[in-house]
């Protein structure tokens, strides 16, 4: 079935306007529940349309993806105890930051899809972002499911480590603009992003774990715009963008509710802090 | 479509998503925080592309991959949410 750009970028617009409507009626105590029926009836709408792209030429792999995600997500969801939600976010979260690294990597290897500058660098911060949203949230989901200790963990020179790992990141994706068959240097960014989402968690302690996960839910949104900007797709530019900026407020917000500084959260000093 | 009309995108929708979030009651901080997290599964658009597009072994199974947690974070996003907004509702 052939169907023209316009119309599927009309119905990504019709999305991100329900995604706008749904984030704004989540703020509301009256509005919140309508709110995320709209942005779920939004998701529906940018999922459905997406299957008309014209890159897609097979469905056996969509279809075996959907229904085993859709099971493990929904008995996820249901199981769940009330006092468990915050490490549940942090898990999907993590998920959904791995989503971003995985469809990053495919792209990668993909010889159906352009790797110019822009795509690279894209191609880069999907896969550093995706990959410190992942590891981290794991550590935030252990952390808070008391797999691991909720204390503090660190070792002298962790913050000089993270700087190198975080500058060595910026130095390889450079490396993949000039280079973008470089496999090498792929797999040693990926190693770099996850031992960097590791660090930037373990030093903070249990209780700001909810600053933790808002900020790495911030993350994902971004790492889903890097994502829109290697495949060239309206609807996870905007609302990548849009998670991420209104997720960043939210982060602030809830901050300054527990009364923590958001600087002290981004670079990971909690633990000096409290 | 053209790297100008993307940035433009991104940076517009930016402003936005900092001026959507105002004022929020500390009661709905959570489940603001699950909602905005079920959007970000958004990322499924990619994966489903990825998936679904021509390549080895390798592009298709780092495409499955994607789906998978892609479709967890948005089926269990949102159901997750809706549970915790229907326990307010009660009180």
């Amino acid at each position: 079935m052939h169907v023209s750009q316009n119309w599927i970028d009309i119905a990504y617009l019709i999305a991100a306007c329900l995604f706008v409507l749904g984030i704004k009626g989540l703020t509301k105590p009256k509005t919140a529940v309508r709110g995320n029926m709209l942005a779920a009836a939004g998701m529906g709408v940018a999922a459905v349309v997406t299957l008309l792209n014209e890159r897609i030429v097979t469905y056996e792999v969509i279809i075996a993806g959907v229904v085993v995600g859709g099971l493990i997500g929904a008995i996820m969801a249901k199981k769940v105890q009330m006092t468990s939600m915050p490490q549940m976010i942090a898990l999907l979260n993590g998920f959904g930051g791995g989503a971003s690294f995985a469809v990053a990597s495919a792209e990668f290897f993909s010889t159906s899809s352009s790797h110019d500058a822009v795509s690279m660098i894209a191609i880069g911060a999907a896969v550093l972002i995706g990959a410190v949203t992942l590891t981290g949230s794991l550590v935030a989901f252990a952390k808070l499911q008391e797999l691991i200790s909720g204390q503090p963990m660190g070792f002298p020179g962790m913050k000089l480590l993270n700087a190198i790992l975080f500058i060595g990141s910026i130095v390889g994706i450079g490396y993949l603009v000039a280079n973008p068959g470089s496999e090498m240097v792929l797999w040693a960014l990926v190693a770099a992003a996850m031992l960097l989402g590791l660090f930037l968690v373990l030093p903070i302690g249990g209780a700001d774990m909810p600053v933790v996960i808002a900020l790495l839910n911030s993350y994902s949104g971004v790492a889903a715009a890097a994502a829109g900007f290697i495949m060239g797709n309206s609807a996870l530019i905007i609302t990548g963008s849009l998670v991420g900026a209104s997720g960043l407020i939210l982060t602030s917000i809830m901050c300054k509710a527990m009364n923590r500084s958001l600087t002290n959260v981004l670079f990971g000093v909690m633990a000096e802090a409290g | 479509m053209d790297p100008v009309a993307n940035l433009t995108l991104f940076v517009l929708a930016i402003f936005l998503g900092v001026e959507l979030i105002t004022k929020v009651p500390p009661t709905l901080h959570t489940p603001l925080m699950s909602g905005s997290n079920a959007i970000s599964g958004i990322t499924i658009v990619g994966a489903l592309v990825a998936a679904g597009s021509e390549g080895s072994t390798l592009v298709s199974v780092l495409g499955f991959i994607a789906v998978v947690l892609a479709t967890i974070n948005v089926i269990g996003g949102f159901m997750v949410t809706n549970r915790m907004l229907a326990m307010f509702k009660r009180k």
